[in-house]
């Protein structure tokens, strides 16, 4: 078991929001899921105020070692996860951390207080790639917006509240510490990079329905690795690392320079179960190197 | 009941391979795989080779309806014109695959009350093989129309051994010089008491749903979508729907009612 923000978890290996449907894989695999589900912690895709049907496809394409995807958060809103969804995933075995984003100050706050009020959720994580409708920058990429918005929500819940950083800034560990200041209990990194493809017919149109979208996979692996290695070395609260990995010594690499808990996302679409078998792979790296291991060794 | 998938992806042996026409066909043995229904589809994986090549591609599984399955062994069908598609043909029996599946909802039988309607299939090119699971899912010899580009990819025709076909070819190399559509409008003019199952490109899954739509024919399409997982995660395999938003192909599909759809894109993978 570990701790993580209060919460006792069975393994470091999470998923990363958006990157697995527990709901859609239930109709999939069936009751085996919640026998073997694959994470220690279940995190929501985005839930968003309203309702929001997503981009327009295209919304998919693979590049060397990775996928840029441009999904553009369809979820049935507020009110339809709380009825709809939430139900659903408390039926997990494992605690249920509920990723939301808004545009405004206030449609966060509005988020924030209705899933502090159910108890079904665990932990609340603020994805903060979204534009600041005054400024049009990432919230997340500035830490002056940053701050505020921490600031402006961290009183509506005693829930742990975990902060996903977004890549695309200029110091992401400056970002990390604006929420570190502002009371975040813990910051989870790294989301995809900003990212386009082109039209292989030509004339330089864009891919994707939504225009641009976002990098991930093993592509991006090493700018977790540096990411989440500069996080770590500012901030004293919990990280949760993720991007690119794939195997348990991916994970290892992560928790290697600070992260406590390893989020797999882009992995999961190539193997369902690739939670558990990291898991796995994990541990088995961590027997083999510590030192009672290596001293029953010789 | 719909097949449910076993958690995860299993690997499997490849135990033949076969060129039919411009088409790969390949068997793997799968037996720990509960028997798929017509229209279902697995997502396959080289276990070696895959997210590891030169250029690194191809990196995600990719989609395919089985074209038989046996007691224990799967068959597929391949045409090679990508990266993904390329190292699934060039597999040789002792090859290993990744499988996860069978997934999806396939093709449901006519409803029983009146009209009575005959099931009429029409389709073509790599949409074969869903067809072909299901005239042998429905055991009456259907009547099959299949539209191909040319007389090397009408071979493939030869995989749909359990009903009536005939075949169109856009050259005229064989049979019907002209589309499948052509081949469907004068079916449907003949007898309108049909439901239709269709598989194929975009613009021939498109045209049939069109003319479907104008007949007042019941359809069921098989859709072919980009995704990356199969399962319902990633989101990325969407089309419209005529009440508003999205549904995936992945899980409210493959196979939707024609009468559900907006116009399907022509690139919208």
């Amino acid at each position: 078991m570990i701790e993580f923000c209060g919460l006792q978890i069975d393994h470091p290996i999470i998923n990363g929001s958006g990157t697995f449907d527990a709901i859609a894989a239930r109709r999939a695999f069936g009751e085996a899921l919640l026998a073997d589900f694959p994470f220690s912690a279940f995190v929501s895709k985005t839930i968003t105020l309203a309702p929001r049907a997503g981009n327009p496809p295209p919304r998919l394409w693979e590049t060397a070692a990775g996928m840029i995807n441009s999904i553009g958060l369809p979820n049935r809103g507020l009110a339809g996860y709380l009825e709809h969804d939430l139900p659903r995933l408390a039926a997990l075995p494992v605690p249920l951390i509920t990723n939301v984003m808004g545009s405004t100050e206030a449609e966060v706050a509005a988020l924030v207080e209705a899933v502090d009020a159910r108890p079904e959720v665990a932990a609340i994580e603020l994805n903060v790639s979204c534009p600041n409708v005054k400024t049009g920058l990432d919230i997340g990429a500035d830490p002056v917006s940053l701050a505020a918005l921490v600031r402006a929500v961290r009183p509506l819940t005693r829930k742990p509240l975990i902060v996903k950083l977004t890549p695309n800034t200029a110091d992401v560990a400056a970002v990390a510490a604006a929420a570190e200041d502002e009371g975040a209990d813990a910051v989870s990194l790294i989301n995809t990079l900003r990212a386009m493809a082109l039209d292989p017919r030509g004339a330089g149109r864009t891919w994707l329905g939504g225009g641009s979208g976002g990098l991930s996979g093993p592509a991006i692996r090493h700018i977790a690795l540096a990411q989440v290695f500069a996080v770590a070395r500012r901030i004293a609260i919990p990280v949760v690392g993720m991007g690119g990995v794939a195997c348990g010594a991916h994970a290892k690499d992560l928790i290697s320079v600070g992260a406590v808990l390893v989020a797999v996302g882009t992995e999961n679409f190539r193997d369902p179960c690739a939670g558990s078998r990291i898991a796995a792979e994990l541990k088995s790296l961590q027997i083999a190197e510590s030192p009672s291991s290596s001293m029953n060794a010789s | 009941m719909r097949p449910i998938a076993p958690l995860g992806r299993r690997r499997v042996v490849v135990t033949s391979c076969d060129d039919v026409g411009a088409y790969r066909v390949v068997d793997a043995a799968d037996p720990d795989g509960p028997v798929p229904a017509a229209g279902q589809f697995y997502m396959l994986a080289a276990v070696h080779c895959w997210g590891a090549t030169e250029n690194e591609r191809p990196f995600l599984p990719r989609a395919f309806s089985f074209l038989r399955a046996d007691a224990g062994a799967l068959r597929f069908m391949f045409e090679d014109v990508g990266p993904g598609t390329r190292r699934l043909a060039e597999l040789t029996a002792g090859d290993e695959l990744w499988v996860t599946g069978p997934l999806g909802e396939g093709f449901r039988a006519p409803n029983p009350s009146p009209p009575a309607r005959r099931p009429l299939l029409a389709g073509g090119g790599i949409g074969v093989p869903p067809l072909a699971a299901w005239a042998t899912e429905l055991g009456t010899r259907p009547r099959a129309l299949l539209g191909f580009r040319d007389r090397e990819h009408a071979a493939g025709a030869a995989v749909m051994s359990d009903a009536e076909v005939t075949v169109a070819t856009e050259d005229g190399s064989v049979g019907h010089h002209g589309l499948v559509t052509e081949l469907l409008a004068a079916e449907l003019a003949r007898d309108p008491h049909a439901i239709v199952y269709s598989c194929g490109p975009p613009r021939m899954l498109e045209a049939v749903r069109a003319l479907c739509m104008e007949h007042d024919v019941p359809a069921q399409l098989a859709l072919e979508a980009g995704m990356a997982c199969g399962f319902g995660a990633c989101y990325g395999c969407v089309v419209p729907v005529r009440d508003g938003g999205y549904v995936r192909v992945c899980v409210d599909g493959p196979v939707l009612d024609a009468d559900r759809l907006e116009p399907l894109a022509e690139d919208a993978h």
